[in-house]
């Protein structure tokens, strides 16, 4: 919706943005004014009704943005180092020589703290499950990383197959709808 | 006299025991009521004498009326509620003088008398004087909030009692207390007029913004962006002379706000007894207005 208020004066400019943004449930009304006055009236209004609003600057009037409604999500996690990212771990080995790979996974894990960009989530998946559950040399690792805001989650099924469900030692149970859901959803998956 | 002292009228000394104060000032409304309304514009033009500290003595009425669309009833309401105010004041109506035209105008023209060594100016502030405001501010908010269909009753009524107040009682009692430097607060908005008084007096003017009075909800409506155009021009004109150290936008927004019949801004000795509220202090400097 556009308002154009430009040639009123003061109050007008306001009352009109009232009226179109009391309206509209959810939506943009972007309201066209011609001085710097109006402008910030406008502006003032919109952001008092809690509203966004957004200014640009045209050739001989200011086009004021304002959103109605649609809220921001709020980040869940502390630390604003997290991407939206989620890492899949399918193994409790990084490659296929075993020993060499279990100490590749514990250097890599641990070099996740110090990572600039951390994922937001970490998904234990098939053979993955060995690494969070009792018996796991990186639990003291995982249990720092979540403590950073990262989420641990491990495959349900996984864990029911390996008998280890009573032995999960950090983080949450997950299920294949919700990893659907976050593999699908996510800015980003890095397989491991 | 000096004019470039940006003084509120215009004075002739007659003999060492009479001056003249002389002004002219007309407003549009600012009120639906027109007996109100004249009240409001009688009280401003008023004004002008009670800031220097003069008695009005004789005042002309002038009106710019749309004949077509206004009935003369309405004409007879606003010089109604001016002549009471004008009665008020003790002065006397005179004549005047009315034009036809598509907005309507309402003002005085007034002469008003003082004693020569007693006109108090806007130039004669010294530093560690207190400075003190005999109204609150928000009038210009309220007035676009009135027209905007927005302003709860109270607030409304709040601001037409302060606007129709003269400046009368403001005047005998800065008089008694041997204020230093008086002005109105009017278009210029607080800041503007204390910027004055600070560039003719040579000295800095803190305002403490805790301390200064505001109509009530005024600043519910300056959030709410029903600040007149002139607040804007204000500020784009006096934030040259104005150090402003508050965060708050809205509040600044209000200390710009122009006054319609507002109150006195007054500079008064550290030992003085004035029934108003105190709003900041006089320091040495160099015209400033420093908002705290």
């Amino acid at each position: 919706m556009i308002v154009d208020a430009r040639g009123l004066s003061c109050p007008q400019p306001v009352l009109k943005t009232k009226e179109a943004l009391e309206a509209i449930d959810e939506g943009i009304v972007e309201v066209l004014v011609d001085n710097p006055a109006s402008k910030e009236n406008v502006k003032r209004f919109a952001e008092k009704m809690g509203c966004t609003v957004e200014i640009e600057e045209e050739k001989d009037h200011f086009r004021l943005k304002i959103v109605k409604g649609f809220t921001c999500e709020v980040p869940t996690f502390p630390s604003s180092n997290l991407s939206g990212k989620v890492v899949v771990i399918l193994s409790d080995s990084m490659g296929e020589e075993k020993e060499l790979g279990r100490m590749l996974m514990k250097a890599f894990l641990s070099t996740i703290k110090e990572a600039s960009q951390k994922p937001k989530k970490m998904l234990f998946i098939n053979k993955g499950v060995l690494l969070t559950t009792e018996g796991s040399s990186v639990i003291d690792v995982l249990k720092e990383l979540e403590e950073m805001g990262i989420e641990i989650l491990s495959c349900g099924t996984c864990l029911d197959y390996f008998n280890l469900k009573d032995k999960l030692s950090v983080g949450k149970i997950t299920n294949m709808y919700d990893t659907v859901e976050e593999l699908l959803s996510c800015e980003g998956v890095v397989r491991i | 006299m000096e004019f470039e002292s940006f003084d509120d009228a215009a004075v002739a000394k007659l003999n060492d025991e009479t001056a003249i104060i002389y002004t002219l000032d007309m407003i549009t409304p600012v009120v639906d009521d027109p007996e109100v309304f004249g009240e409001i514009a009688a009280a401003n033009a008023l004004s002008d004498i009670y800031a220097m500290g003069g008695t009005p003595w004789l005042c002309l009425n002038i009106l710019c009326f749309p004949t077509c669309s206004l009935p003369q009833e309405c004409m007879k309401l606003i010089i109604k509620g001016g002549l009471k105010k004008i009665d008020e004041s003790g002065a006397f109506l005179v004549g005047g003088h009315s034009v036809d035209d598509m907005e309507l105008k309402y003002g005085l023209s007034v002469v008003g008398r003082a004693n020569p060594e007693r006109i108090i100016k806007n130039s004669e502030a010294k530093p560690k004087d207190r400075v003190f405001l005999t109204k609150p501010l928000g009038l210009g908010i309220i007035a676009t909030a009135i027209k905007a269909g927005m302003c709860s009753q109270s607030a409304e009524e709040e601001a037409v009692e302060a606007m129709r107040t003269l400046n009368k009682e403001a005047c005998e009692k800065m008089i008694e207390a041997k204020a230093h430097a008086a002005t109105d607060i009017t278009g210029f908005g607080l800041i503007g007029h204390a910027a004055e008084m600070a560039q003719a007096s040579g000295v800095n003017i803190v305002i403490e913004s805790e301390k200064v009075p505001f109509i009530k909800d005024a600043m519910e409506y300056a959030q709410m962006g029903l600040i007149p155009k002139g607040a804007y021009e204000n500020r784009d004109y006096f934030s040259q002379y104005a150090e402003i150290t508050i965060a708050d936008a809205d509040l600044e927004m209000l200390l710009y706000d122009p006054q319609t019949s507002g109150g006195l801004l007054v500079a008064l000795p550290q030992s003085c007894d004035f029934p108003y509220p105190e709003v900041g202090y006089v320091t040495e400097g160099s015209g400033k207005v420093i908002v705290k």
